[in-house]
């Protein structure tokens, strides 16, 4: 007998389906001989791992298409499981997520570094307006002035206001020009000379796309001047040109003198000048003089952590200001002086001169 | 008058019962009850659906080889017994993708269930040992086998199917491919 056929056999002694006969021969051929006995077995057990093969197969196609019928994201959203797929894709990806978002961090960081963009920041820094906030330091300045000028500046000095800036005149009958935001939200203004006498102004005009307005003296305890020794200047400065300035930063007047450093201000302002000069708050209002004595600006701002970036208004923009003024603000026209007195003067002289006409805008609200 | 109302959820013991009498019904019926609370196990510890699906229907079928071999015990409810096997086929999962110890958040009480779990695996990997042998048997011998021993089609059958002359000659081919399939088999 061949192996095929001892196989065969096998097979339909395992199937039962041998004769009667067959069935008695094959079972005794069995029992004698180990070798066809060990066969049997070891096939017997190669059916079976067959037939749990082909019944596990089929009890997965089974649970496959159960789980067919199951609809998944019903099943989510009854849990409350269902989350979009950020959140899903958050939660299998969080570490690698953060270490992507950590390396762009720091990659931008290193660029920004090296391209320089920490420095420009500190050039675009914030611009300040140079109204002062009399508030706080003025307690204890008032004291000294007490002490030193007696009880006539105690008088004078009764309420220091609560804003202070620079005001200049623009002529002799007491209207006088400074910026917008000092004055802006007044209840009352007052602007005091450099001798001390204080007097009371109300606002006759205010323009605040160019950050000014024109007060006028309504005391009557206030004298004319005599003619106003400036001249507006109606064209350009010249860059690099010698300024100067006076104002109030504190109770006594302060002279600045810069150069005008650029044509444009902050924020490349077309309406102001930028000008190297030590500016602080309290010279907000302050005229903006070239060497001749002409007035070629008004002081009005300063960028902060930079040095030597104060800005000013153009003379130019004041003199269309001012023109601007309904005529009934102040009963007429206010005639703009065109006479330069003060160009042949010393520095000195010239500011002993101007003095007269710079005033400290004392603001109360 | 008063209505009875007849609680249409069954006990676990006709459950079992079903289990043990193949019925399709209750297959399905076992099926979608716990599915969900095992893919909230899993979706809340860092799996997906396919991965619920998949550790879920191995569940299932460790279920099915317990209770048909008449190893199951009813001391715990079905419920439990298929989260701790989920959770336990899981939790090994998730250690051999992180290689490192996990630890889980469970939603359900849990029992050991480390035995059957080795009992499956040493089954699993009589299965992937025949599917193996199958795969790397080729055709025509992988259908005739199929055929024959799976899909109990006579020799006659299997003749016309594959156009041998007469089913002696099928019945030679077969013996020669079963003989190759065990010797694969037995190779792995």
């Amino acid at each position: 007998m061949n192996e095929p056929q001892l196989l065969d056999l096998i097979e339909r002694y395992l199937g039962h389906e041998l004769s009667g006969q067959e069935q008695i021969e094959f079972e005794r051929m069995r029992k004698s001989d180990a070798v066809i006995n060990n066969r049997i077995k070891e096939h017997q057990q190669f059916l079976k791992y067959m037939a749990d093969w082909n019944e596990r197969l089929e009890f997965e196609n089974t649970l496959n298409a159960i789980h067919e019928e199951i609809d998944v994201d019903a099943v989510k959203e009854k849990l409350g499981l269902r989350q979009g797929r950020v959140v899903t894709l958050w939660r299998n990806h969080h570490s690698k997520i953060s270490v992507a978002a950590s390396v762009a961090i720091f990659a931008v960081m290193l660029t920004l570094f090296f391209t320089g963009y920490f420095n420009n920041q500190n050039q675009q820094s914030k611009y300040s307006a140079l109204r002062r906030d009399l508030e706080t330091v003025k307690r204890s300045q008032n004291a000294l002035i007490r002490d030193i000028t007696g009880k006539s500046a105690r008088k004078k000095n009764l309420n220091p206001g609560d804003f202070g800036g620079t005001g200049f005149a623009i002529n002799t009958n007491g209207d006088i020009i400074t910026n917008f935001h000092v004055i802006n939200g007044a209840d009352s203004v007052y602007v005091q000379n450099s001798n001390g006498d204080s007097y009371k102004a109300v606002a006759v005009y205010t323009n605040a796309d160019y950050d000014l307005a024109v007060l006028h003296i309504t005391d009557t305890s206030f004298k004319r001047l005599s003619a106003v020794p400036y001249a507006f200047k109606k064209s350009k400065a010249d860059l690099g040109e010698d300024v100067f300035t006076l104002g109030y930063p504190k109770d006594s007047v302060v002279i600045g003198k810069g150069y005008l450093s650029s044509f444009t201000g902050y924020d490349n302002d077309s309406l102001a000048y930028q000008v190297s000069i030590p500016v602080n708050p309290g010279n907000s209002g302050g005229p903006l003089l070239d060497s001749y004595g002409n007035v070629i600006g008004i002081i009005k701002g300063k960028q902060t952590q930079v040095d030597g970036a104060a800005f000013a208004t153009k003379s130019s923009y004041l003199m269309k200001a001012i023109q601007e003024m309904p005529a009934d603000s102040t009963g007429k026209k206010i005639v703009l002086n065109s006479k330069n007195s003060m160009s042949k003067l010393t520095r000195s002289q010239q500011i002993k001169k101007l003095q007269n006409y710079v005033f400290m805008v004392k603001v109360y609200n | 008058m008063s209505l009875k109302i007849n609680s249409s959820v069954p006990t676990d013991s006709e459950d079992i019962l079903g289990i043990l009498n193949n019925s399709p019904d209750t297959l399905k019926r076992i099926y979608k009850v716990h599915f969900p609370m095992i893919l909230q196990m899993v979706l809340n510890n860092n799996g997906n659906e396919e991965d619920a699906k998949d550790i879920y229907q191995e569940s299932i079928i460790i279920l099915y080889n317990k209770v048909k071999a008449g190893d199951f015990e009813l001391t715990s409810k079905l419920k439990t017994y298929i989260y701790s096997v989920c959770r336990r086929i899981w939790l090994k999962k998730l250690n051999q993708r992180s290689k490192k110890d996990v630890e889980l958040k469970e939603i359900h009480d849990y029992l050991p269930v480390e035995n059957d779990l080795e009992m499956h695996e040493m089954r699993d990997l009589q299965f992937s040992k025949m599917e193996e042998s199958m795969l790397m048997l080729g055709e025509p011998c992988r259908t005739i086998i199929q055929d024959f021993y799976m899909q109990n089609k006579s020799m006659q059958e299997i003749c016309d199917k594959f156009g041998y002359t007469n089913p002696e000659n099928a019945k030679t081919q077969k013996y020669k491919c079963l003989q190759r399939l065990k010797k694969l088999f037995f190779q792995l």
